[in-house]
């Protein structure tokens, strides 16, 4: 096997494993914080329903955080094994966030499993809540560190290059790139924005079964209104996103713009496709690509035209862009009608039809979550590491990359199949309304005792 | 004390710190498994769940710290070991992902399979086997420089005896330190039953696990002279070790400070151990790579010193903590709680 062989093959197999990971990472980084407002909800109305809530999602996200700890220390490992010289050169500038991730997820990990076994542990419901503080906070960090990371790879600093050595090397001007800000905060509201969809998807998938229960409601009301909050706080992160890419990396967001020339007065092109260098069936928005750069209508955005040809990232990214902004909006819109209708009482927010929609959010925020990191990183390329180290140069040179890629997608199909299986079982079998009669029961019995 | 061996020092107590709790926990899921095919399940595996439930997270963790911490002070140990361990490191990381998975699936998922709990006991057989080739190749002859990449010499790697004395003695020492855990946490459990079944375990394993490791050194004899000088000339540490095993095989022998006896226990690991990695110094893999010729710059080595101790600032409470409410808890260790969400 050649070099090209096993560059392209490290390629896949870290696509799939990162593909796999961010869906298990993003809903654990969101998760925790949803529990949390539930459960201070709960507690603070003395409403029963959604101290359940935040009980029953504690299951579901327990058991999406043991597989993403698996396929978390995947690809830790991965990196090294397929990317061993960019891992020899970034180890150098960047590890101290990887480091730090490290001790945020340990401290994540220490203290969810105190909060899942303490459940009724304490008289005082407040002190169960104060132990998933640090498991937010621990879930958030561990984004916030790994994310910034890869914004180094999209605009290394903090060290200077002499004759291929590594010189004046510092950790934290490399941590405060300017790729960060936006980076993070943009993955950490779509973590929390996906993982309200995913719950609010769950809610309207059981009132369409015919379950008519208030809880059902309840818990849907509250993760559409978090779901809208944090979805129009998507929308302004991911313009300065814009305005990040325009000063920094103009080559991503040109090819994610199909903006051949470099031009003043730049119209935004939605959707369409490419036939042989030539745009077709696109929306052509005046001004907007402008206004989205440099909030000028008449500011000048480079194009592709002023990057040498094997320095321009695949075109296709154009299409992941699409369809990312098209689902946020989408979802935005989703939950403000859902949000307004419920004010305003209007019918058809609880007919069939709206619930599908409701349903099908879920899906598709995840689906926006994947094609936002295939545009970051295949709108890197040729880079791993920007104007550094081309990801061909950084490969393994291993001939067994065929084998472990078909052993990870193997690996990878039993632990989706194992948790959609494990997790639609473990709610079946205990029904809220099941559940409810229980727990009511149970307090009976111990007024009865008292 | 240099930056290049307080790194060092510091990756050391992250990789044994793992080889303690990850023994525990492989051996716990073996002890678990074989107790379903012995029919002896209902005496095991209470205990056993109920000290694996909340901590098998952290466990992991450890391992993380120190693959993530080994590229962060000697980023060359990512070129040497990165691109010769795929293949291992990758069935590794399948292995731990059956584990993971049967915590995902069966402990909080309520998915209960015999098989799925064999499967998942015989991992903890298998990740320490494949782990362990990581100390196999560092001990040099068995990578190879091919023009600039190095290369993994899988047959000499399988037909020498000392890769293989090396699987054989993690398991023993897997097994030993398990069940030595194990008998002081279910005397804690008073779970008289269990106590005595885990006793037992400790006394078979103790053997084997004393002779495997005074094997090694034989072995090494041959094939790294230069380690094996350092390992001698470190005797009296050697010589704690077995004072510390035989102290420990004595108290668990009469039934009494099964407590003490694990501490014992962890004293003979430590003092081999730190025996090992002082030989072992200044290489990471013989004869390529020495902690000073890949050895990161000064400023990063700073800054993840100090985040280390930051870290750990916050850390050792936390896990205080943890061991509070469920090692050092009566009344959970005894099953009499369980606040499972």
């Amino acid at each position: 096997m050649g070099n090209e062989d096993s560059v392209l093959l490290s390629r896949i197999l870290t696509e799939l494993t990162l593909s796999f990971h961010i869906i298990y990472a993003t809903i654990g980084v969101g998760i925790p914080l949803m529990i949390m407002i539930a459960q201070w909800v709960g507690i603070k109305k003395q409403d029963e329903h959604y101290i359940l809530l935040a009980r029953r999602w504690t299951r579901g996200f327990v058991i999406s955080v043991a597989v993403g700890v698996v396929t978390g220390t995947a690809i830790g490992l991965q990196l090294s094994l397929l990317w061993p010289h960019f891992m020899e050169l970034a180890g150098n500038v960047i590890a101290l966030p990887l480091f730090m991730e490290t001790f945020a997820f340990f401290f994540e990990a220490i203290f969810l499993g105190i909060y899942i076994y303490t459940w009724d542990r304490f008289e005082n419901q407040k002190k169960h809540l104060l132990l998933l503080i640090p498991v937010a906070i621990g879930a958030s960090f561990s984004a916030v560190f790994i994310t910034i990371v890869n914004a180094f790879m999209n605009a290394p600093q903090g060290f200077d290059l002499a004759g291929g050595q590594l010189v004046n090397v510092s950790p934290i001007v490399a941590m405060f790139n300017p790729a960060m800000p936006t980076k993070v905060a943009h993955v950490l509201v779509t973590a929390y924005m996906t993982s309200a969809f995913v719950l609010a998807s769950i809610g309207a998938s059981r009132l369409l079964k015919g379950s008519d229960h208030l809880y059902h409601k309840k818990a849907l009301f509250l993760t559409l209104k978090l779901g809208f909050v944090f979805s129009v706080a998507s929308a302004l992160i991911g313009d300065f996103s814009g305005k990040y890419l325009a000063e920094y990396q103009p080559e991503k967001l040109a090819a994610a713009e199909w903006h051949f020339e470099t031009e003043e007065g730049a119209p935004l092109i939605l959707f369409g496709v490419l036939d042989n260098g030539n745009v077709k069936y696109a929306i052509k928005v005046p001004y907007a690509l402008s206004i989205l750069a440099r909030d000028l209508p008449k500011a000048e955005v480079i194009g592709l035209d002023q990057f040498p040809k094997d320095e321009v990232p695949p075109l296709y990214i154009h299409y992941l862009f699409d369809a990312m902004v098209t689902i946020g909006m989408v979802l935005t819109g989703l939950s403000l009608i859902y949000l307004l209708g419920t004010w305003l009482r209007w019918q058809f927010i609880v007919s069939k039809w709206f619930r599908w929609l409701l349903v099908l959010g879920g899906p598709l925020s995840v689906l926006a979550i994947e094609t936002g990191w295939w545009l970051d990183e295949v709108g890197r390329q040729p880079w791993i590491l920007r104007g550094i180290m081309r990801t061909k140069e950084a490969a393994t040179s291993s001939g067994q990359v065929d084998l472990m890629l078909l052993l990870f997608a193997g690996l990878y199909l039993i632990l989706g199949v194992g948790s959609v299986v494990v997790l639609i079982r473990m709610f079946r079998k205990n029904t809220v309304e099941q559940e409810l009669a229980d727990r009511a029961s149970l307090k009976a019995g111990e007024r009865y005792d008292a | 004390m240099t930056l290049e061996i307080l790194g060092i020092t510091v990756l050391g107590m992250f990789l044994f710190g793992y080889i303690i709790v990850a023994s525990i926990d492989f051996g716990a899921g073996f002890f678990n498994a074989f107790s379903t095919v012995t029919g002896k399940q209902h005496i095991l595996t209470k205990v056993i769940q109920r000290y694996l439930s909340p901590v098998w997270e952290v466990t992991n963790v450890f391992l993380v710290f120190f693959f993530v911490g080994i590229v962060g002070f000697f980023p060359k140990t990512a070129f040497y070991f990165g691109s010769t361990l795929l293949v291992p490191a990758s069935i590794a990381i399948v292995l731990l992902a059956i584990r993971g998975s049967y915590y995902a699936f069966s402990t909080y998922g309520g998915l209960k399979h015999k098989r799925y709990t064999i499967l998942y006991g015989l991992t903890g057989l298998f990740i320490p086997a494949s782990l362990s080739i990581v100390l196999t190749i560092s001990e040099g002859g068995f990578v190879r420089m091919e023009g600039a990449r190095p290369v993994l010499d899988y047959w000499r790697l399988f037909t020498s005896p000392l890769s293989w004395s090396i699987v054989v003695l993690s398991l023993t020492a897997v097994l030993y330190i398990s069940a030595v855990f194990l008998t002081w946490y279910a005397h804690k459990a008073k779970d008289e039953e269990a106590t005595n079944l885990l006793r037992k375990y400790a006394l078979i394993w103790a053997g084997p696990a004393i002779i495997t490791a005074a094997g090694i050194i034989v072995e090494m004899r041959t094939n790294n002279p230069e380690h094996y000088k350092g390992l001698v000339s470190l005797w009296w540490l050697f010589a704690l070790s077995v004072m510390f095993f035989a102290g420990s095989v004595y108290f668990i022998w009469k039934r009494q400070a099964y407590g003490l006896a694990f501490w014992l226990m962890v004293g003979q690991f430590t003092s081999a151990f730190l025996a090992y990695g002082i030989s072992h110094y200044p290489y990471l893999m013989y004869p390529y790579l020495t902690i000073y010729d890949s050895f990161t710059n000064e400023s990063m080595a700073i800054a993840l010193v100090i985040a280390f101790v930051a870290g750990l600032g916050l850390l050792l409470p936390s896990l205080y903590l943890l061991l509070k409410l469920f090692l050092f808890n009566k009344e959970y260790v005894q099953g009499k709680r369980d606040d499972h969400a």
